[in-house]
């Protein structure tokens, strides 16, 4: 099936139209009066127009990215917002409150701390754990997959995670290297075998860290829920539900590494790029999924190593293309609008990017020429962006306001533009957030 | 050969550059000699960095290709030659205090080393105090200071006025880099310099050193 994904398919349009219509309704959503459903009806307009490109919205939607700045705006510790879901209520409902961006980012990004304790997870410090309780959480660079565990990733994603790479990535659950391959239970004697391993000690006390995790993360999606309800309940949607990544940053973030990945396209080419093929699908099957579970139409998508500098033109075409626009193409295809972040810069990449579907994606940039993109990739797609957070960290709000109007002018024209900034704001000036969104509403005539 | 070497290095060929630099040194080429090849063939890999036709992978692959001839190398070293040059000059390096990320300074360290600096990396996560210590200790003429946490521009500027106000800020030049570093950056942090990459921080120590 290696033609799966390639074409976008004819059902696409319907599959949007119909998911657009249902986080357009806002059911189950308790609005506080009826002012507050019409308002949350009309920034969900806002931004479907700028996303479709059929028509200019009435006005530029005001979407930046919170990152973890209400965290700090709200006087709090990271370590505090992970540990405490109140205290992250809190920080979180004052963010919106005194800021009301179009769009608010629903607090998922602000793990719980107990959970990554419980399972004793060794991808991150986080705060308290490694790093100090005021600093975010960090991922810690390492081969967590070897090189030449690319046939076994390959034979079998699901099997390799499970016994080879949780184990490492888990201390807690150690004992996941004893369970068995799955296919092969299929016959009436091989009942015993595949589930001997439950009857070991330690096989039992991971099921119990297991349960004991599920309700950890029970009692967080709680609150953020109780969260999500309560802001969306005032008329602000959220601007992005769901989780996807590019099957190349997959491997070259978190299993093998930077460096890793980047010998991998000398060392092993073939494994890699096959490795990525057999790992699209889940993306586009978790996109699809964790994006319907939050209500939404955005899946978001952080895209780390293609960006420029990482990789040639070439080597970006090669590795890195093919299967993040089969993850498009997949989520599409669902209806979804792959919600693309393109970190860092994406000005090489461009013209690449174009090969895409029009009206259906959005690609959201960093440290990008905004006036390139537009001539490029907007003739094709939304984008967002990109107040620089250099810009928000350290400049005056003077500064701040000339950027964005320069922005709003030159990306904003006709459509097809969001308004946003081009990382999470954490670090950021509180004066600056304010002036930003102020002088944008207001330049954008909300 | 040992052009052969060079070339086959800067072409990424790796099981090639192998081959022919065990050869040489079985063949009694002076180890140092072999490793001069592979500091120039580092070299032009950064050029051509410079350039825009290489990236990431061909900087690492070099840095591995380097690492394993190094290795090759070291029986056929005797110690009587510990003819460490005397570099080009000094750099203190490290990722500021709060960022424990350290891809992007390791690059850095890598360049400057095979460029000829002696580089004395402090790690990451490094407090003020601690690059302080390192400058009074090692008197460097350059100090890098790596992020990339937006919420650590802090950090750097609090280490720049730790270093001001130690009254070193007249012995070092400073620079700093990282995913999210700009001009701004620079600015408010009142550091002399940014690097957009890795070759831009050597291109800067180097200027820094040629102009004491």
């Amino acid at each position: 099936m290696l033609d799966r994904y390639l074409n976008v398919s004819p059902d696409a349009d319907r599959k949007q139209k119909a998911r657009f219509d249902k986080w357009l309704s806002g059911e189950n959503i308790p609005f506080t009066d009826p002012d507050a459903a019409a308002a949350y009806r009309e920034r969900v307009t806002l931004i479907k127009d700028a996303i479709q490109l059929k028509k200019t919205p009435a006005r530029i939607p005001i979407c930046p990215s919170a990152g973890f700045f209400p965290v700090q705006y709200a006087g709090v510790t990271m370590f505090d917002a992970m540990y405490d879901y109140d205290i992250l209520t809190q920080a979180w409902k004052k963010y919106c409150h005194d800021f009301t961006p179009d769009a608010y980012n629903a607090p998922t990004t602000i793990v719980p701390g107990k959970l990554l304790d419980i399972l004793d997870f060794k991808l991150c410090k986080w705060p308290g754990r490694g790093v100090s309780k005021e600093q975010q959480y960090q991922y810690v660079e390492k081969e967590y997959m070897k090189a030449e565990e690319y046939q076994d990733l390959i034979d079998d994603p699901t099997g390799y995670f499970m016994s080879i790479y949780f184990p490492r990535i888990f201390g807690s659950l150690k004992s996941l290297e004893k369970m068995p391959l799955l296919p092969p239970v299929n016959e009436i004697p091989c009942v015993p075998p595949a589930s001997l391993p439950f009857e070991t000690e330690e096989v039992q006390s991971t099921l119990k860290t297991l349960m004991e995790a599920g309700k950890e993360t029970g009692r967080w999606l709680t609150a953020v829920r109780r969260i999500n309800r309560s802001i969306m309940g005032k008329g602000y949607p959220a601007f992005s539900g769901g989780f996807t990544k590019a099957p190349f940053d997959v491997i070259g973030d978190t299993l093998r590494g930077t460096i890793g990945v980047m010998m991998d396209i000398y060392r092993h080419p073939e494994e890699l790029m096959e490795a990525c093929e057999r790992l699209t699908p889940f993306m586009v099957k978790s996109g699809v999924a964790s994006c319907k579970a939050a209500g939404h139409i955005m899946p978001f998508i952080p895209l780390h190593k293609g960006a420029d500098g990482f990789m040639s033109d070439e080597q970006f075409r090669t590795f890195y293309w093919p299967t993040l626009r089969k993850l498009i193409i997949g989520l599409v295809d669902e209806g979804c609008v792959p919600q693309l972040f393109a970190e860092g810069g994406y000005n090489q990449r461009l013209e690449t990017i174009c090969d895409v579907p029009k009206g259906k994606t959005v690609w959201w940039f960093d440290l990008t020429d905004m006036n390139r993109a537009k001539k490029t990739v907007g003739q094709v797609a939304c984008i967002a962006g990109n107040v620089p957070l250099s810009l928000l960290c350290t400049a005056t709000t003077d500064d701040v306001k000339a950027y964005c109007k320069n922005l709003m002018d030159v990306a904003g024209r006709d459509g097809g533009f969001i308004f946003s900034t081009g990382a999470g704001m954490q670090g950021a000036k509180a004066d600056n957030v304010k002036a930003m969104i102020d002088f944008a509403k207001r330049y954008a005539g909300g | 050969m040992s052009e052969k070497l060079v070339d086959a290095m800067v072409r990424m060929r790796e099981p090639e550059a192998l081959s022919l630099a065990a050869k040489m040194l079985n063949d009694g080429v002076h180890p140092l000699k072999v490793l001069e090849q592979c500091r120039e063939a580092v070299e032009k890999v950064g050029k051509q960095f410079e350039l825009g036709k290489y990236f990431l992978p061909e900087l690492v692959m070099a840095g591995e290709m380097l690492k394993k001839i190094s290795a090759m190398a070291e029986p056929f070293l005797k110690y009587d030659a510990e003819d460490k040059t005397a570099g080009l000059g000094k750099v203190v390096l490290g990722s500021v205090k709060g960022d424990i990320h350290d891809i992007g300074k390791d690059i850095v360290k890598f360049l400057l080393d095979v460029n000829g600096f002696e580089v004395h990396d402090l790690g990451v996560d490094v407090p003020p105090e601690r690059f302080l210590e390192a400058i009074k200790e090692v008197q460097p003429e350059v100090v890098g200071m790596s992020a990339l946490l937006t919420t650590v521009f802090e950090s750097m500027k609090n280490t720049v006025a730790a270093i001001k106000d130690a009254g070193l800020r007249e012995d070092v030049k400073i620079m700093i880099g990282g995913g999210t570093v700009t001009e701004e950056v620079r600015a408010y942090s009142g550091a002399d310099a940014y690097g957009k990459d890795a070759v831009a921080a050597v291109n800067l120590a180097k200027e820094w050193v040629a102009a004491k």
